[in-house]
């Protein structure tokens, strides 16, 4: 019953324009509790789920971009976020939020969750997954 | 005869932006908003697009949408209008239809 698997959770669409973004983030959140290798995978429209500043008052639905820097709590600390979306976007990793987690294994040192990487190395990182969950 | 016409679609995402502004006649009206917003941020793949369509075009974008997603207003193209729910009123209006680009 111990065996580990690797889940990717896929997110490629932009928030509050569709649940899908919302959606994802539960269910990440539910998954967290079984103790399995978590990764989330932002690419594509993706990448706007994590830009900082957003505020929804004016629109009058709950923001939920604080959530994500909960996720280091639940021990799901790997981030991935395609560069080419982000350039394509006109977006840089200056314009995320900045998200960290405690290593345990470091002597609880802050460090980030987000880790940038190319479109080559997204499709390296899919084919090393057991399960892979878009959204 | 004036339109305005009204886009709620990601460009990165569909179509709905590009087939829009290649219907709407010069002097008409685009408005962005919901995740259409995100047609007016600057320096992107499709930013080239909207800079050249605003020529002959007025483009305005749905200001608490912008804020929802974290969009400053300093990071759109330049010449794209900020209006709020009630320019959102005015600019339907003024216009004798209003076209959504779904």
């Amino acid at each position: 019953m111990s065996e580990t698997k690797k889940f990717l959770y896929l997110n490629r669409k932009a928030p509050y324009g569709t649940i899908y973004a919302l959606e994802s983030l539960e269910v990440v959140l539910i998954g967290a509790a079984f103790e399995q290798d978590v990764s989330l995978a932002f690419v594509d429209d993706g990448v706007f789920q994590l830009t900082k500043g957003q505020n929804t008052k004016g629109i009058g639905m709950k923001d939920f971009s604080p959530t994500y820097r909960a996720l280091g709590d639940y021990d799901v600390n790997k981030l991935y976020v395609e560069k080419e979306s982000l350039e394509e976007r006109g977006l840089s990793l200056d314009d995320l939020m900045p998200l960290t987690y405690e290593d345990e294994d470091d002597d609880y040192a802050e460090k980030d969750s987000i880790r940038v990487v190319s479109r080559a190395e997204m499709a390296q990182i899919m084919d090393e997954q057991d399960v892979i969950l878009s959204f | 005869m004036s339109i305005l016409h009204i886009v709620n679609k990601s460009p990165f995402e569909r179509n709905s932006l590009a087939s829009c502004l290649g219907h709407a006649l010069d002097g008409s009206s685009v408005l962005l908003f919901e995740d259409g917003v995100y047609g007016a941020i600057k320096g992107t793949s499709f930013s080239d697009t909207l800079g050249a369509a605003m020529a002959s075009r007025s483009v305005y974008v749905l200001g608490p949408d912008l804020a929802a997603r974290g969009i400053d207003e300093s990071k759109l193209v330049d010449g794209v209008k900020v209006v709020d729910y009630a320019g959102f009123v005015d600019l339907s209006a003024e216009s004798d239809k209003v076209q959504s680009w779904l």
